[in-house]
């Protein structure tokens, strides 16, 4: 308790050092503090802090109606917010039984793939940044903020959405934005090159990354990885995949893997996966079902008792909600599976041996968001 | 009986007390004292290498046992999942998944924190959203939405228990 209090502790007789990093750090993307252990520029051991950021979500959602507990998830990680309206509106439709009409699957879909390219440039320009790229940063959010004038056009919000329903979609797709883009998703490919031409082979970006903070497959499944840290280790696995949901199960797309569990090989998967959404985007384009956007759910929800998880594949890993229900009209109890917390807990494995500057890097490449971590 | 369930109770007789099917779901209900037991069979024996979520849920009245404490596992060579249930008193500690799944770390926590249930063996078993001063467990039914004033653990003279920094009357000054 007391050395917590101070933000820098020496180690009687030895050249130890305890040092609190954060909570206020723009590196930590967020609120996140780690107590850090070190000798020299040497880090012997981490200890992730979190909890600044915990407004009781979970307790809040059960004084909620289901269609009211839909804006709380966008607050969780608020960077990613039509996947948490996914994982949570399906949830609830799969304990209802209900089973939501093509089209608005297919403008889920859509929704869903076009904020798992924002969060990847948020997640990409950042962590250039934190390593000391600093123009990737504006040329990433010059991209995504096209994404957001998008989501403005559907559903009038650019980052906490609220845009799904418990049953369907709200509303209908409004005229001339399928074109509008596809414009973006032809655009997108020669920007993403670009950016690979700044970083990829880019000697100083390869000698941040490149063996920093590494993982091995079988300890990455261990420590409950999922999303693109557990990929970038070389395991094949994608809830898309591997529990289909919407319309994932007629789409083409690869799921990229890494070779060597490390920082650089994180990076690549998530450059691969944005050209993997925008052959998504581009299937969905193509077919346009017809029909209703919202299936038949009474206006108060009311879900039979009993207990169900839904997940999704969020852009940083599995994201699922676990609802109890005791009939009534709210849940007895709902539970989020955070990504981003579960990922971020094997950060002291990954930097324990490695320089303070590593940590940055290792930050960056877990692409946590501390909304979702503290709930 | 469905094959999940069939394998698990031919590994582990006696500890399955209930199997339910929801929506494609298979939960499995297991006497509490031989979790660690249902654990180790699950990961080593039925392949289920990734443990997915650990979570409780409180019905506070309930006469068999106050809490459910829930962990679901997923297997990749099939792609399947199990839920794992046990029903618990208030007080009665549960073993640690973490030998088998050190991933089980922060969930029990997250569950300690939240519900004040012990998990006998874990090897840091420290609140985790709330900070360390704090008194009580949120997600528990009995514990008010709107929050109770826990004071300031690290001053404790000035701000008790019920006493804490608050702009209403009765905070100390």
């Amino acid at each position: 308790m007391s050395t917590d209090l101070h933000l820098i502790q020496s180690m009687p007789d030895s050249e130890e050092m305890e040092v609190s990093f954060g909570p206020q750090h723009p590196a930590t993307h967020g609120v996140l503090r780690v107590m850090v252990r070190l000798d020299g520029e040497r880090i012997l051991d981490a200890r992730p802090i979190i909890g600044y950021l915990h407004r009781g979500t979970e307790k809040l959602f059960e004084t909620m109606y289901y269609n009211g507990c839909v804006p709380h998830t966008d607050r969780l990680d608020y960077t990613t917010a039509a996947a948490n309206n996914q994982a949570f509106v399906g949830a609830v439709e799969k304990l209802l039984g209900v089973t939501v009409p093509p089209r608005a699957a297919w403008i889920r879909m859509m929704l869903a793939e076009m904020q798992r390219l924002a969060s990847h440039f948020i997640w990409l320009g950042t962590h250039a940044l934190d390593i000391g790229a600093m123009s990737p940063f504006f040329y990433t959010f010059e991209e995504r903020d096209k994404i957001l004038d998008r989501f403005e056009e559907y559903c009038g919000a650019r980052l906490t959405l609220n845009a799904m329903r418990v049953g369907g979609q709200p509303y209908d797709l409004p005229e001339g934005w399928t074109g509008r883009l596809r414009v973006f998703v032809d655009q997108l490919p020669a920007r993403i090159a670009e950016w690979e031409r700044l970083l990829t082979n880019n000697r100083i970006w390869k000698l941040r990354t490149v063996g920093v903070g590494v993982i091995s497959a079988a300890d990455a499944v261990n420590w409950g990885l999922t999303g693109p840290p557990l990929r970038g280790s070389g395991v094949k696995w994608d809830v898309r995949k591997a529990i289909p949901y919407e319309g994932y199960d007629q789409v083409e797309f690869d799921v990229p893997i890494g070779q060597n569990g490390d920082t650089y090989d994180r990076y690549l998967v998530r450059m691969e996966e944005m050209r993997q959404s925008l052959r998504i985007l581009r299937q969905c384009l193509d077919r346009e079902p017809d029909g209703p956007v919202m299936a038949k759910v009474p206006k108060v929800i009311k879900p039979p008792a009993g207990e169900v998880y839904h997940s999704v594949e969020g852009p940083k890993g599995e994201l699922g909600f676990y609802l109890v229900s005791d009939g009534s009209t709210q849940p007895y109890r709902l539970h989020v599976r955070p990504s981003s917390f579960i990922n971020l807990q094997v950060l002291p494995e990954l930097v324990r041996g490695h320089l303070v500057a590593d940590l940055i890097a290792v930050i960056g490449t877990l692409d946590i968001v501390l909304g979702e971590i503290d709930r | 009986m469905h094959a999940q369930v069939e394998e698990l109770v031919a590994l582990v007789p006696e500890a399955v007390l209930e199997a339910v099917d929801m929506a494609g779901q298979i939960t499995v209900t297991i006497v509490p004292e031989r979790a660690l037991e249902v654990f180790r069979a699950c990961a080593d024996r039925l392949g289920y290498g990734f443990l997915v979520d650990c979570t409780a849920v409180d019905w506070k009245d309930r006469t068999e046992g106050r809490f459910d404490v829930v962990w679901w596992l997923h297997r990749h060579r099939d792609e399947r999942r199990l839920r794992l249930k046990v029903r618990i008193a208030e007080g009665v500690e549960v073993a640690t998944a973490t030998p088998v799944w050190r991933t089980a770390n922060w969930m029990e926590r997250e569950v300690w924190d939240m519900f004040g249930i012990r998990f006998a063996g874990h090897p840091n078993l420290e609140r985790i959203l709330t900070w360390e001063g704090f008194n009580g467990h949120p997600l528990r039914k009995d514990f008010p939405v709107e929050g109770i004033d826990t004071g300031a653990a690290i001053y404790p003279e000035t701000y008790p228990p019920g006493g804490g920094p608050s702009p209403k009357a009765g905070g100390a000054q």
